[in-house]
């Protein structure tokens, strides 16, 4: 049923059709919308049976998602930013002890600074706490991930996380074909746990394990996470055969024929770079663009294969790991190993900042030009002016302080009030 | 007194079993086809009191419910010693998940149940003493403000036992452990304003809040089934000496629980929906010294030299419960 | 269900981890010897035969066997004992000794209410003892050598059986029907007796076809001492004049009586002396009240029914109607020291309650046989210097009591079995005493003593009636559920209950207790530190 509606309430429509037993969730920005709206569809009774549980945090809702799910119930719960962090202990338990919860990540900066503004620094946070990642291109396909996702999760027995962007996505108003229920109901078997609290069979969950076993639980882990590569593309075809278009997958190529350059990214942004793709291809430019659908597991092969005849490849990316460099931007540089591209790792649209046709068009311009120095990691607009004069300002004051908050203090900038 | 009294059996209510009663009047600890939750092997202390307290609330919530019963653990020694792979010494469905959660677990458990139409299984959650007054605080008391249908039970054995006897917000004033050791001006534990969760949970206004020791195992019992006979929230705070962070000797696990009872140091009592209903009286009132000196923890209060200020304190500490609970009077058989 | 692999594990599977293997002490069930059967001299079982009365109802019967097996006479026991065993009782030391007199009592009665049988003697050995003298011991001794199969003769001077029991304890406090209950149901055994018949030689009774004797003649003779009496005073000693009554006899006494003496048979004597008539009865004795042999019960008893007591005195004269008495003082050794002043005290006759003596005439000239201090010498079987022939009772050195006397007579029939059987008399260890100490008393319910009611002082005045009741079915097992079972598990579960390991298996069928499941005891000590009756013991393991 296509409808106009904030992105926010299209991801909640649908994880309700996807009958979650039980939510428990926290409020954060700009999560908020969506568990409000659930909120509202399990007061009225609309999704029933289904027990919302408004808990006093994130580590709370996580734990509480773990309990309801080894319980054999449906799980569900929804965060950003903070909150993910919040709750970081509780997620790698639940992909530790293997329980198919799903959550909804609405991509955050993370503080201090405090931002409630996008970028992926929430999301990247995470990317080694055995949660499967997946990321949203567009409010339809965040809706649509949401139906496999649950699918995904109860196949394999591991969590999975389902990324949109903050505000760009959760907060806009787009036309979604949000799924039927019937057809949901086809798609998605009722849930079955393939271990569970029951006084009929009673199990003990959870055990201590130590050195004698651990790396082998931690293997079997790796592998079970890895089974996610094969599992995601026939769901993917079956998604599409079932509602009639085409949603997640592990990667998505745009326009790769013969493309020397190509642009890798994640989540919304990846609908701006196409634009300025396409403009160049007017121009003649052999670039084209790989988008990354699901970063955990990391699609290795299917990587490699896109980008194993591209010369150059310019990684953009919402986060970036601080003290060393880009973090998709190392996945994709490990897919490549030995086959002699350059991959540059440019970060973009951090705590919100706009990611303009402009500024990429100037960046692909430096990246054909090979203007980028190699081996760096370069930020997209980045104030230089500012930086410099706070560094140079560090040279001869060695005054501590956060650096953020002496670059605001210069620019005179107000800070964005706090969510 | 939550449990029933039994009068002139010669031992009355305070053996476990007695021959002389009917089986049906005797504990669940006396009964041959009691559940035995936590079974033998575990790796427990000699003489540990949070092992024999995790059995008799449980034994008894599982006789209560039928076996119909599903339970959260947090981390701690109950823990760590009931289920090092590759042996569980559980017999009831049970889950550890982490060391700050485990009534949030249990809250998503019994949201399970209630969404599944089994609210015939019961939720129980667990944690020791670290486990429930300080790093799961926040989860238990969400859990009490929501009034969800779980019953905690805190094994307090007054400090972090598992990570080798710190201290926690449960520890007593003056008592040793790893990290306040009797050096400085102020020896052993700080005299603070105490954290009494039993009260603060009563302060939720849940349906039931009860405190019991494991040397009166029929009361721990009974509480247990009364708390099962409710819904919604419920908290039990069970006393377990710890003869390994104590400081005490193995055999002393029980005397000392007694102790902690009969000093007026630990009060007993039951509180329905935040008013107090029951209190277990002092029967044979003791001075604390008399609790105090059976344990290694408070050894500096009596050697060199006795320190008579700080167990001065420690007494009015017990006085001002006895007067506060109305401990006394009235204890023996009614 | 798939468990994930370390993750997810079966339950119960720490049963494969045996932390037996921690231990360096292991609990050991024991059975220590509780005070009370250790303080009894009859060797009763008492706190085995509690824990049977303690069950009630069928369990009254167990527990009167129990007893049987070693004393005859529960019902004259629950009457006349001095029950030591109340004195040793541990709960003294917690709030007030168990009633155990008063349960035996009890016992004693329903028995024989209900016409219980004594067990069957032992198949015939052919073999024939003779014992001398019908009073408790001789009679233990006859019950216990029928049981063991030997036939019994009893020669008896008096015309009745019973002894002291009959001609010295009032009715008031022994019914001669609960007596001849009692004894009647050992004459039934098939034990010959003849009454009437003095035996005057030993040696010469022996030698009419026995193959052993058992002599337990008693204390006959009621002690003098010497008091310058006027001509017309009027003085008799104490165990002839209770004598005189039980014959139907009424000794002239007159209405004022004295009774020197300060045992108890002095209380029985101005008891009795009191039921016959006498407007004043006056113990008149040389030291303090703390001092005097005589119980407590006996002496306020004789204080209820208008007894006076004249503490440190001494008779220096007697004159018809009337008595010189001499004050007393306690020197610092609290020896009796006469101060010189006399008083007066009206009495129209004085009883002498001085104490008895035996006449040993019949062992005299028996080769072999030795007498010291007015007693007959015996070995620790309580045979005399003349093989064959053994003594019990009163007339050997030994405290003087019915129970006492029912206990030679038991001993003595172990002996002389042994001895005609040629063989040694086996000797049984005795188990560590089960002190106060090895208890953990907080268990024991609280539960004041229930004390058996006593007939009215004016109702007491001018009969024989007996003067305490006995106990009903409620308070009678209220009483025995007092006891402490010390030393001797009770089946209260709480070793079963309290080990945190559950190393502790309940046998389960009734009276098997507990066995320590070693695969899992990791030696904490609990189950000892909290076995209310001090039933487990810690040992040590060999390393
Ligand atoms: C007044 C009084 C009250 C007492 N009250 C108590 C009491 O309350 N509780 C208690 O425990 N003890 C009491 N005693 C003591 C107790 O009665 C004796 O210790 C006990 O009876 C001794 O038993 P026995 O069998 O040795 O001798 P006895 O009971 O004296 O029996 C000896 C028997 O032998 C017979 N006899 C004696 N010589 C011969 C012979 N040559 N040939 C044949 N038969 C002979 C006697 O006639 C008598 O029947 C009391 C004693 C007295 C005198
Ligand atoms: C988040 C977190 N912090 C700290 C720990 C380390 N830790 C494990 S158990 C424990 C103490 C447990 O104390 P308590 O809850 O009282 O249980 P006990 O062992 O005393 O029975 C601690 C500090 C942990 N496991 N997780
Ligand atoms: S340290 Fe204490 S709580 Fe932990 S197992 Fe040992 S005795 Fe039990
Ligand atoms: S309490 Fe019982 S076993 Fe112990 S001494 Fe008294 S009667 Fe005997
Ligand atoms: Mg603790």
């Amino acid at each position: 049923m296509l409808e106009q509606l904030e992105g926010s309430q299209a991801i909640a429509r649908t994880v309700a059709a996807c009958r979650p037993e039980v939510i428990s969730a926290y409020p954060i920005s700009p999560q908020t919308h969506i568990v409000e709206a659930l909120s509202d569809l399990v007061r009225t009774g609309e999704l029933a049976p289904c027990e919302y549980l408004m808990v006093e945090s994130e580590f709370a809702a996580m734990s509480a998602c773990i309990g309801a799910s080894a319980a054999g119930a449906r799980a569900y719960t929804a965060t950003a930013s903070q909150g993910l962090l919040y709750m970081a202990e509780a997620l790698y338990n639940a992909s530790g002890l293997g329980l198919p919860i799903v959550m909804t990540l609405a991509n955050r900066a993370i503080g201090a600074p405090i931002n409630i503004w996008n970028d992926h620094s929430d999301a990247m946070s995470q990317r080694d706490s055995g949660w499967i990642q997946l990321y949203a291109e567009t409010n339809q396909e965040a809706a649509d991930l949401h139906v496999q996702a649950f699918r995904l999760a109860e196949q394999l027995s591991l969590p999975v996380m389902v990324c949109m962007d903050g505000f760009i996505l959760t907060h806009a108003f787009e036309r979604v074909d949000l799924p039927e229920q019937e057809a949901v109901d086809a798609f998605l078997p009722a849930f079955e746990p393939r271990q569970v609290l029951d006084p009929a069979e009673p199990v003990t969950i959870g055990a201590m394990v130590g050195p004698e076993a651990f790396t082998e639980v931690r293997y079997l882990m790796h592998a079970k996470q890895l089974q996610a590569l094969d599992a995601i593309p026939p769901i993917a075809s079956g998604f599409e055969a079932e509602f009639g278009r085409a949603s997640g997958g592990l990667v998505r190529e745009y326009r790769l024929e013969d493309a020397e350059t190509v642009v890798v990214a994640l989540g919304s942004v990846l609908g701006t770079i196409e634009d300025v793709v396409d403009g160049l291809r007017d121009e003649g430019v052999k670039i084209g663009v790989l988008g990354i659908k699901c970063f955990r597991p990391w699609p290795l092969e299917e990587v490699r294969t896109a980008l194993g005849s591209a010369r150059r490849v310019v990684v953009i990316e919402k986060a970036f790991a601080v003290g060393a460099g880009g973090i998709v931007g190392q996945n994709v540089r490990l897919a490549l190993d030995g086959l002699g591209v350059r991959v540059d790792d440019v970060v973009a649209g951090l705590g919100g900042r706009p990611i303009t046709k402009r500024s990429l068009r100037r960046l692909f311009g430096d990246v054909l030009e090979d203007r980028l120095e190699p081996g760096a990691l370069h930020f997209l607009d980045l104030d230089k002016g500012v930086v410099e004069r706070e560094l140079e300002r560090m040279r001869t004051h060695a005054r501590p302080g956060p650096h953020a908050e002496n670059i605001v203090r210069e620019l005179g900038i107000v800070a964005a009030r706090p969510h | 007194m939550a449990e029933q009294r039994i009068k002139g059996y010669q031992t009355g209510t305070y053996v476990v079993g007695n021959r002389l009663l009917d089986p049906e009047e005797r504990s669940v600890q006396a009964r041959m086809d009691r559940s035995n939750t936590l079974t033998s092997g575990h790796r427990a202390c000699r003489g540990c009191g949070e092992a024999l307290g995790a059995r008799y609330a449980l034994d008894a919530a599982m006789r209560a419910t039928g076996g119909r019963l599903i339970a959260a653990n947090a981390t701690g020694c109950l823990e760590v010693f009931s289920t090092p792979f590759p042996e569980s010494s559980w017999q009831l469905p049970w889950i550890h998940s982490l060391f700050g959660n485990a009534p949030a677990v249990a809250s998503g458990m019994a949201a399970a149940m209630k969404v599944k139409g089994r609210d015939d299984v019961r939720v129980i959650g667990q944690a020791g003493d670290g486990g429930t007054v300080d790093i799961g605080f926040a989860c238990l008391s969400g859990m009490f403000e929501r009034n969800d249908d779980v019953l905690f039970v805190c094994y307090d054995n007054q400090g972090y036992m598992n990570t080798g006897v710190q201290r926690s917000g449960a520890t007593p004033p003056a008592a040793r452990t790893a990290n306040t050791k009797p050096v400085g001006s102020e020896p052993g534990n700080v005299f603070g304003q105490g954290k009494n969760v039993p009260l603060i949970a009563m302060a939720h206004g849940i349906p039931y809040v009860a405190t019991a020791t494991v040397a009166e195992p029929r009361d721990l019992e009974a509480k247990v089934e009364r708390a099962m006979g409710m819904r919604g929230a419920r908290y039990i705070h069970a006393f377990v000496p710890c003869p390994l962070g104590w400081g005490s000797a193995s055999e002393d696990t029980i005397r000392l629980a007694r102790l902690a009872k009969e000093t007026g140091l630990f009060p007993v009592f039951e509180a329905e929906h935040g008013e107090i209903t029951e209190v277990s009286r002092i029967r044979r009132r003791r001075p604390v010294t008399e609790y105090l000196e059976l344990q290694k923890r408070f050894a500096h209060l009596f050697s060199p030299t006795e320190n008579r200020p700080v167990l001065d304190r420690i007494q009015a500490d017990a006085d001002r419960n006895i007067a506060r609970f109305g401990l006394l009077g009235g204890a023996g058989e009614e | 269900m798939e468990k994930p692999f370390a993750i997810t594990l079966d339950v119960g599977s720490s049963l494969a981890n045996k932390t037996g293997t921690w231990r360096t002490d292991r609990a050991v069930y024991v059975d220590r010897l509780p005070p009370c059967n250790h303080a009894c001299p009859a060797g009763e079982a008492v706190q085995a035969w509690l824990y049977e009365a303690e069950e009630g109802g069928e369990g009254y019967e167990r527990a009167w066997r129990r007893i049987v097996a070693d004393n005859p006479f529960p019902a004259i026991m629950g009457r006349v004992c001095y029950h030591p065993c109340e004195t040793a009782c541990n709960r003294g030391q917690l709030d007030e000794a168990v009633g155990i007199n008063s349960v035996e009592r009890f016992l004693g009665d329903l028995a024989i209410e209900r016409g219980w049988r004594l067990p069957e003697p032992g198949s015939d050995t052919g073999k024939r003892v003779l014992v001398v003298g019908a009073g408790p011991s001789g009679l233990a001794a006859a019950y216990f050598l029928r049981l063991l199969g030997h036939g019994v003769t009893i020669r008896e001077a008096e015309p009745a059986a019973g002894g002291m029991m009959r001609w010295g304890i009032p009715r008031y406090r022994l019914p001669r029907d609960v007596l001849d209950a009692e004894v009647n149901r050992i004459i039934d055994l098939g034990v010959e007796l003849e009454t009437g018949v003095g035996v005057t030689d030993a040696e010469a009774a022996l030698e009419d076809g026995f193959d052993a004797a058992f002599l337990a003649v008693g204390a006959q003779i009621g002690k003098r001492a010497y008091i310058p009496a006027g001509t017309a005073a009027r003085m008799l000693d104490a165990v002839t004049m209770l004598h005189g009554v039980e014959a139907g006899e009424r000794p002239l006494l007159g209405r004022r009586v004295a009774v020197y003496g300060g045992g108890d048979t002095a209380m029985d004597a101005a008891r009795t002396a009191k039921r016959l008539g006498a407007s004043d009865a006056v113990v008149v004795y040389r030291r303090t009240r703390e001092q005097m042999p005589a119980h407590e019960v006996e002496l306020e008893e004789a204080s209820e029914e208008g007894v006076r007591m004249r503490w440190l005195s001494t008779i220096k004269r007697a004159d018809e109607g009337r008595l010189t008495l001499e004050r007393m003082e306690l020197d610092e050794t609290g020896f009796p020291q006469p101060t010189g002043e006399l008083e007066e005290l009206d009495a129209d006759a004085v009883v002498l309650a001085l104490g008895q003596e035996c006449d040993l005439s019949l062992v005299e000239g028996v080769p072999g046989i030795d007498v010291e201090d007015g007693v007959v010498d015996v070995g620790s079987e309580l045979m005399t210097g003349r093989p064959g022939i053994f003594a019990g009772g009163d007339m050997v050195p030994a405290e003087r009591s019915v129970t006492v006397a029912v206990g030679h007579g038991h001993r003595a029939a172990g002996a002389i079995d042994a001895w005609l059987r040629g063989e040694e008399p086996t000797e049984v260890a005795e188990p560590e005493l089960a002190s106060f100490e090895t208890l953990n008393t907080w268990y024991y319910a609280d539960a004041d003593r229930m004390h058996r009611p006593r007939l009215d002082a004016v109702r007491r005045q001018d009969n024989f009636d007996e003067v305490v009741a006995g106990h009903d079915d409620e308070t009678a097992l209220f009483e025995a559920r007092r006891c402490m079972s010390c030393g001797n598990c009770f089946s209260c579960d709480n070793c079963f209950g309290v080990c945190p390991d559950n190393a502790v298996i309940k046998l389960g069928r009734p009276g098997e207790r507990y066995e320590i499941d070693l695969d899992f005891c990791k030696g904490c000590g609990i189950c000892v530190a909290e076995c209310p009756s001090g039933a487990i013991q810690m040992v040590p393991e060999q390393i």
